[in-house]
């Protein structure tokens, strides 16, 4: 109530005087954008610079969001105008953790905002996981959206005709659609050319979408559900008796229309009508109650992958949360497959200096405000505030992000109001002009908003010859060459 | 990260006897009701689950006009004004506008005039007002996100699509009469329509700790 007491204030007085506030933001995605704009309206003459260890901007809306999806990436319009703002820069090709360091950060700026995302795994920690052919969903997803760091990914999508892929969430409906769709469709898109020559030729022709837990508990969403179930020529393939719905699940979905209006659509796909093959269609199963138990190498070709054994599963509720959660039951299978990719949640990486909470994966903090230690006796670190996938874990929409940063800004509004953000004695911190002398001294070439809009009518141009909105990037060489040209 | 699910009512509710909007977060669910009882209280409880505004401000906005101040009056904002003081005819040749007030966060109001046809999202943008829509108005984003005020001019809306549906889903603060701002398109039943943006005090704070003060 405070909080939002404070934010009426501010917007009351729509900005509040703050000439010499000088922000840092790290990481360009929407949790990025969202706090440079909420800053930028609350506080009248901060100077707000957002870096990037990437030269382009928008993170996932770029290179997670699905290339199917061009409805979603209009966010980037929003995203343009706040960096197009006199007060706000751009600098890409930063990288917090080896351009600069956190400490370094801190002394430039009253404010530092981490807002970094989430650019690792979680790791399912079963025998056989390091073996060639299985993914994280995310690399996979990197790959098609032209991100550089997966430039070379190379995933086989021809020794097999199958694909397994565990977890179901969105982010694993995104990767199946990605190999079921026709390529056809996708060709129009932006997805990179080095993966829609791979998808062209893949020999994958069954999906199957692998879940721990059964339908009423799927991570889902139903506009991506209904997406995958509209594929053309598409047979979806769900057992009858993994729908059928326990007092439980019938209490579960009555209190919650996500999952009740996914249970009705994935009802719907299991009727006996849409599940008749002809030989040659592509296939999407969706298996519940099976979790991955190990995975199995391939007699022929060594240190490959050639199964997985997974186990059967029935939902316990775990006595402290209340949560269902999945439990073995000493039942097993196994299933052949070419090719898996992990979908089972993305995971933060700490920096140096910087307070993290492992267990949760996240930074600690209160409302945006970073704690000094996760467990325990906390303070709370002067100056340093956190948003988005780092803050809350890596969940939510992009509109999530929104109100994430509604709640970080209102804390550094506090803090800035009650005098703990500027320094007292009244000097005026380096800010902008130091970051670009220190990175200058270590021959960091910085990528600004215009080198980036260098890239994107490169990108376009590339994209429109070949009737794509546009052609990524996909080296870094490229990425800095045209950046700086 | 707090979530609310709501029970859409497959019937459409019948406004001079109840209306009710059922809310949940995480386990808790609390049944609220208007209508025929204008209690005090119900209008306190819309407020705590950020349905009402919180807070109101000082306003020069020469067509914003500042309101409510006890309970009742927010309670009133809830119910909708009576609105044939606003309605606009079409004139000879001119294009039919039909009034409308957004509600924002802290309580203030706004009313414009919105020509038939155009989305409340556009309108809104084209009168300042703070209505975010990320997607612009492709369906895609749910950031559009407004509370129809009053339940007959939400039963004068087209039901929602599918697609809208699953974009809903997502919403903040949803709600029974929640609905995308740029799907809803003026048209001359709508004269007078009162939409409220959800309040946006969420709380994302890691679980189990108290920061000492400096
Ligand atoms: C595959 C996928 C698809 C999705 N599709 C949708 C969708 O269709 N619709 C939707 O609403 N939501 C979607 N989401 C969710 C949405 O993308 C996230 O909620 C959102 O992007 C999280 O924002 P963020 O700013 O916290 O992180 P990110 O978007 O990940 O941004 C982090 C940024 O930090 C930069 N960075 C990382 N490390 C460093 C460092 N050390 N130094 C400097 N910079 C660094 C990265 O380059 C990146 O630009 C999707 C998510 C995924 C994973
Ligand atoms: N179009 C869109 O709007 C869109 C697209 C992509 C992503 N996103 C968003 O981005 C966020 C991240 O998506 P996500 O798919 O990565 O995460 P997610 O929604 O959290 O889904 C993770 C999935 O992995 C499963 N899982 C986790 N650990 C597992 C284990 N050890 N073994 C087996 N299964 C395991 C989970 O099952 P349990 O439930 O049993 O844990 C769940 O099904 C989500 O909020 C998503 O909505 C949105
Ligand atoms: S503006 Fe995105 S759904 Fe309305």
């Amino acid at each position: 109530m405070a909080l939002s007491r404070a934010l009426s204030f501010y917007r009351s007085f729509s900005t509040v005087p703050s000439q010499s506030l000088r922000v840092c933001i790290v990481g360009s995605g929407p949790a990025g954008f969202y706090t440079a704009d909420k800053i930028l309206k609350a506080h009248e003459g901060a100077e707000v610079d957002i870096v990037d260890r990437l030269p382009t901007p928008f993170g996932l809306v770029r290179s997670g969001v699905a290339p199917d999806h061009p409805e979603t990436k209009v966010v980037t319009n929003q995203f343009s105008r706040v960096a197009q703002n006199g007060h706000c820069s751009f600098i890409g090709n930063v990288s917090l953790g080896s351009s600069i360091s956190l400490a370094e950060l801190r002394e430039l700026y009253d404010a530092v905002v981490l807002s970094y995302g989430a650019e690792s795994d979680q790791a399912l920690g079963i025998p056989g996981e390091e073996l060639a052919g299985i993914y994280a969903a995310r690399e996979f997803v990197w790959w098609y959206n032209g991100h550089p760091d997966c430039r070379n990914l190379a995933p086989d999508l021809k020794s097999s005709d199958t694909a397994v892929i565990i977890g179901q969430g969105n982010v694993a409906l995104d990767v199946a659609r990605i190999l079921l769709r026709p390529t056809a469709e996708l060709a129009t898109t932006d997805i990179s050319c080095h993966a829609l020559a791979a998808l062209g030729e893949s020999s994958i022709r069954k999906v199957y979408l692998v879940g721990r837990r059964g339908p009423a508990q799927a991570a889902f969403t139903a506009k991506e559900l209904r997406e995958v179930l509209r594929i053309k020529d598409l047979s979806i393939e769900i057992r009858q008796e993994d729908l059928s719905k326990t007092p439980a699940d019938e209490e579960e979905l009555k209190n919650n229309r996500i999952k009740r209006r996914i249970h009705e659509l994935l009802s719907k796909a299991a009727t006996p009508a849409t599940s008749i093959c002809s030989p040659g269609q592509k296939e999407l199963h969706f298996v519940f109650f099976r979790k991955p138990d190990r995975f199995l190498e391939s007699d022929c070709r060594n240190g490959y992958i050639a199964g997985l054994r997974m186990e059967r599963t029935i939902l316990k509720e775990d006595v402290g949360s209340g949560k269902k959660i999945a439990v073995g039951t000493g039942l097993f299978a196994e299933m052949e497959c070419g090719l898996v990719l992990k979908s089972v949640g993305y995971k933060s990486i700490p920096v140096d200096g910087l307070p993290f909470d492992h267990h949760k994966g996240v930074v600690p903090n209160v409302q945006g405000r970073v704690l000094s230690e996760a467990y325990g006796d906390a303070q709370v670190e002067k100056g340093l505030y956190v948003c988005g996938w780092l803050k809350r874990g890596p969940t939510g929409i992009i509109a999530t992000n929104l109100y994430c940063a509604e709640e970080t800004v209102a804390s550094i509004s506090e803090d800035v109001l009650r005098g703990a953000v500027t320094s007292r004695s009244g000097l005026s911190k380096p800010g902008r002009e130091g970051l670009l002398q220190l990175l200058d001294s270590r021959n960091v070439k910085v990528v600004t908003f215009g080198g980036w809009e260098k890239i994107d009518n490169e990108e376009k141009r590339r994209g429109s010859l070949k009737n794509k909105p546009r052609e990524k990037l996909t080296t870094w060489q490229d990425l800095l060459e045209v950046a700086t040209k | 990260m707090v979530v609310f699910h709501v029970h859409r009512i497959a019937q459409r509710l019948n406004h001079s006897t109840l209306s009710s909007v059922l809310l949940h977060d995480s386990g808790h669910v609390s049944l609220l009701k208007m209508g025929s009882s204008r209690s005090i209280n119900t209008a306190a409880k819309f407020r705590t689950w950020g349905l009402l505004p919180s807070n109101c401000s000082n306003v020069t906005s020469p067509c914003t006009s500042r309101t409510s101040y006890g309970p009742l009056s927010r309670y009133q904002i809830f119910l909708g004004l009576r609105h044939n003081e606003y309605c606009t005819t079409p004139g000879n040749g001119e294009k039919q506008t039909i009034s409308v007030t957004f509600v924002d966060k802290d309580g203030e109001e706004k009313q414009i005039k919105v020509p038939v046809g155009m989305s409340l999202l556009e309108a809104a943008h084209e009168n300042d007002i703070e209505l975010e829509g990320a997607c612009e108005g492709s369906l895609a984003c749910s950031t559009c996100h407004v509370i129809v005020m009053d339940v007959d001019y939400y039963n004068k809306l087209e039901d929602p699509t599918d697609e809208e549906n699953d974009m809903l889903d997502l919403a903040f603060g949803l709600t029974e009469t929640s609905r995308l701002g740029c799907q809803v398109i003026a048209k001359p039943e709508l004269d007078g329509i009162r939409v409220a943006l959800p309040a946006a005090t969420r709380n994302f704070a890691v679980d189990g700790f108290k920061p000492k003060p400096h």
